[in-house]
């Protein structure tokens, strides 16, 4: 077995991980299964990777690389535009179909429909506006230095791994000891009964688009500049992203993280065993076994 | 209570209940005969609900056994009581609302052939057959509730009142040994209440056991020969209705909820 | 008469979304089970039935040689056991389990089409489906028209199964547990079961779909099962008016010529190299419908129809 699967399923885990967290978040504190979740992803990648393209040719002198990495400063800056952009994008989605809905009392299912609908429009719009051709936010070729015990890693990857963990743990110490995190874990028990306690329960929705839709876009990002952005990319992690917030446990932050590095490693490995022509059925293997199991999750409460 | 006797129809052992702490129904025992019918009165929130949808499985037992005619309920869900001879009706009446009163009754009936996708597959004459049975019992059953006039509205338009009538003979059309109903009474108007205290003692005279909660002390005086007192989940005085309404406990725990 | 032939293959096409549709209206319509992964019951059935009734080929397991109507029915008994699997493994959980299950079904099962290629032919699929009337096939007219046939008599016999399902005591049973579990319960009904059995018996009707289309057109490929079936079903049965059947048949026939239409009209409009880009127009247009419809007209075109038990009389007829 090639131990570079450890590289590679962090990497994915990564990437499933902040997806999952954005989809968790939704499912525990709105009620319902996400479907438009995976193109938060890929809608990410795709405003960011124009603002770049508008930032590096308003402003040359960003056009330098940001050595050892791959890209230029137009990168991070466009992608603060590009998570800013997606939120709003999820705001808008929920303000014209799902908050209505919701508003209208209608079942959860009906509102789950209703993101798969949304799902489908948003991920053909992308191809419509960017074609299926794939596009990258950089060409430059990295090389992949050794980290020793016959791993080997290139620069960007490692950020990307950082930046995961640390964004992780910043959201999980800021939802555990926050006012905010306090009340999104009422809104989460009851709704009805938070609002009865003077919590602003719209607030709460507001916030969950944002944290969700923000992780959504870094992890297209991510996922961009380590692979390649196409308009299938989001669809094509949604099962992934389910699976990783189902076996995390639903509300979970870490949770969630956790569930999608762990399919990422898994995937990573298994692809070894059985060819990478199988690798979307490995999360889907995983989500019946965690069904079959223990349908709380890791990290769920029982009965849940 | 070492040997049960022969008429014995329900024999309910140290039932208990407890929600997050609090302890709901308190090691409660129940015996009634066949064709009994009995009363439970006691104060708001005393558990008399509870204990029902313990009764008919409609959440399950902390401990306690059920017995009804010589089989355990224990451990069985709802839908497996009322096959048992077991029916009940809800405090809060769950009629299918967009169904007709009709349909209502009928969906009641047990071993209705058809139910499964098999038999309605593939044996429809015989549950066409049966069908035309159930519906002329529904029918008077619903004379006996006199809802017939109502037959093909559907259950939403039926008032307060007739929805206690309607889940009545809902219970009836099962053919059940045991019939609990809670609180028949409760939201009625005094015009319905003969004829709601009328048809359960026809009810009960055709050797169908009742279980019967109510706050209607006036109805209690007509139906039971023998009431439970239920406090805080468990048995506080057993006796006639205007024995037991004059005990001292039994007022007591009844003035503490009042206001004042 | 080119015209005409071709208006029987639009109408055969629809047709076989319109049994889809049907299997649809029983899984969501009268029971409210949410299926994510249409497609992959509809290959399924496409799949299992090209199995048993192609010539054997040397390079692939199978090729049974089999009649047709033993591929319909090793399609719906695959269908219905694959619905019974992710039933039993779903449905005491909640509702969206179901959908994100399903979901991952089709994914898995996709796969397997492109995959498995000593059983599905892999990515260039399985040809020589035998067609029903194959004989007629040089002439197009006749060829079509009698699979036209053919497709609507399945389509009528699913609906007047349907219809007499609706109103035998399944139905009301059925009708009785989506209106109050509970109280459906305490009359001695079983929820579970009875979700399982609409699951699985609109599973089978969809993988029967499968064969049905496979076998007109003679030839399966992983490409026709793709999560775009399963959303187009899903916009047919939502504007046709979800709970009944003949809305369920109508959405299928009017979805399928909107798509129709559309797609010819981007083919006279856009040029050739534009084309494949602007496809993803139609699908745009599809979902957007979708969305407005849930939030405007939820219950489609034909809203659904109380339906009351046959059998129960005229009161006092005969008194
Ligand atoms: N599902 C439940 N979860 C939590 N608490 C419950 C539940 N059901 C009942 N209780 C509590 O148990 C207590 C007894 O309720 P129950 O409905 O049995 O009373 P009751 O004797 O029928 O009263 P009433 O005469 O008002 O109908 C109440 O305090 C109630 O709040
Ligand atoms: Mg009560």
């Amino acid at each position: 077995m090639n131990p570079q699967a450890i590289i590679d399923g962090l990497i994915a885990g990564s990437t499933i991980g902040l997806g999952a967290i954005g989809l968790t978040l939704t499912y525990s504190i709105l009620r319902f299964a996400n479907f438009t979740h995976g193109d938060f992803l890929a809608w990410g990648a795709y405003l960011s990777l124009s603002l770049m393209g508008l930032i590096g040719g308003l402003l040359a002198e960003l056009g330098v690389r940001l050595a050892p990495f791959s890209f230029t400063l137009a990168l991070p800056l466009a992608v603060v535009g590009g998570i800013a952009l997606t939120v709003l994008l999820a705001l808008a989605l929920d303000k014209l179909l799902f908050g209505r809905l919701r508003a209208r009392g209608a079942d959860a299912i009906i509102i789950v429909m209703a993101s798969f609908g949304a799902s489908m429009a948003l991920r053909s719009l992308l191809e419509f506006i960017y074609t299926a051709q794939p596009a990258y936010f950089t060409t430059a070729l990295q090389i992949a230095k050794p980290l020793g015990l016959g791993l080997r890693a290139t620069p960007d990857q490692l950020l990307v791994i950082g930046m995961t963990f640390v964004l992780v743990a910043v959201l999980h110490l800021i939802v555990t000891h926050s006012a905010m995190g306090r009340a999104m874990r009422a809104v989460s028990e009851n709704p009805a009964l938070a609002g009865v306690y003077g919590i602003d329960v719209a607030q709460i929705v507001r916030l969950t688009w944002i944290i969700g839709a923000g992780m959504a876009c870094i992890a297209g990002v991510m996922a961009g500049l380590l692979v390649q952005i196409r308009p299938y990319m989001g669809f094509d992690l949604l099962l992934p992203l389910f699976a990783a917030a189902i076996l995390g446990g639903i509300g979970s932050i870490p949770g969630a993280m956790i569930g999608g590095l762990i399919i990422g490693l898994a995937e990573a490995f298994a692809v070894q065993i059985v060819g990478a022509e199988w690798r979307a059925a490995i999360s889907f293997v995983i989500l019946v076994l965690v069904l079959m199991l223990r349908p709380q999750g890791l990290f769920g409460k029982a009965g849940g | 209570m070492d040997q049960a006797p022969p008429s014995l129809l329900l024999d309910a052992r140290r039932l208990a209940k407890a929600f997050g702490g609090m302890t709901v129904v308190n090691e409660m025992s129940l015996q009634m005969g066949r064709g009994e019918i009995l009363g439970i009165i006691g104060p708001n929130g005393a558990g008399k609900t509870t204990l029902f949808n313990l009764l008919a499985g409609a959440i399950p037992l902390d401990r306690g056994q059920i017995v009804l005619d010589g089989q355990d309920l224990s451990g069985k869900g709802p839908e497996a009581r009322i096959g048992a001879g077991l029916a009940r009706t809800f405090q809060i009446p769950r009629p299918f609302a967009r169904m007709t009163v009709l349909e209502n009754v009928m969906t009641a009936a047990q071993g209705q052939s058809g139910e499964g996708l098999f038999s309605a597959l593939l044996a429809p004459a015989r549950s066409a057959a049966q069908e035309r049975a159930n519906a002329a019992r529904a029918r008077d059953l619903l004379d006996f509730v006199s809802l017939s006039h109502l037959e093909d509205q559907p259950a939403a338009v039926l008032s307060g009142g007739q929805r206690k009538l309607l889940e009545l003979a809902r219970a009836m059309m099962a053919e059940p040994r045991l019939i609990l109903l809670d609180e028949p009474a409760a939201g009625v108007n005094p015009a319905l209440l003969d004829l709601i205290i009328d048809r359960i003692s026809t009810v009960n005279a055709q050797g169908v056991a009742v279980l019967l909660i109510e706050h209607n002390m006036e109805m209690i005086a007509r139906l039971c020969p023998r009431v439970i007192v239920m406090a805080a989940g468990k048995p506080l005085a057993e006796g006639r209705p205007e024995d037991v309404s004059r005990r001292a406990d039994v007022i007591e725990v009844y003035l503490e909820g009042m206001p004042g | 008469m080119e015209l005409l032939a071709y208006c029987a293959f639009f109408l055969t096409i629809a047709m076989t979304y319109a049994i889809i549709c049907l299997g649809l209206n029983v899984q969501w319509g009268q029971t409210g089970l949410f299926n994510v992964g249409i497609a992959g019951f509809v290959g399924l059935g496409g799949y299992i039935s090209a199995i048993l009734t192609t010539p054997e080929a040397a390079e692939r397991i199978g090729g049974f040689g089999l009649p047709i109507a033993a591929g319909w029915a090793g399609a719906m008994l695959g269908g219905a056991v694959l619905s019974l699997a992710v039933g039993l493994l779903t449905l005491r959980m909640r509702s969206d389990y179901l959908a994100i299950t399903t979901f991952g079904i089709a994914v898995a099962l996709q796969l397997v089409f492109q995959n498995a290629e000593t059983l599905t032919g892999g990515a260039f699929g399985m040809a020589f489906v035998p067609r029903p009337f194959a004989g007629f096939q040089g002439n197009a007219f006749a060829f079509n028209l009698a699979n036209l046939a053919v497709t609507c008599a399945v389509v009528l016999a699913l609906y007047l199964l349907l219809e007499h399902l609706l109103r035998s005591p399944w139905g009301r049973t059925l009708r009785a547990v989506r209106e109050d579990e509970v109280a459906a319960q305490a009359l001695g009904k079983n929820p579970a079961s009875l979700r399982l059995q609409a699951f699985a018996l609109g599973g089978a009707i969809m993988a029967l779909a499968g064969a049905v289309q496979a076998h007109f057109i003679g030839f399966i490929a992983p490409g026709n099962f793709l999560p775009m079936m399963t959303f187009q079903v899903w916009a047919m049965l939502i504007v046709g008016g979800s709970g009944n059947n003949r809305g369920a048949i109508l959405g299928a026939v009017l979805v399928w010529a909107i798509w129709a239409l559309s797609g010819a009209l981007i083919a006279e409009v856009f040029p050739a190299d534009q084309q494949a880009r602007a496809a993803s127009l139609q699908i745009v247009v599809i979902g957007v419908m979708l969305c407005l419809i849930l939030l405007w007209r939820p219950q489609g075109i034909l809203p659904e129809i109380r339906s009351v038990s046959r059998h129960l009389g005229r009161r006092h007829k005969d008194q």
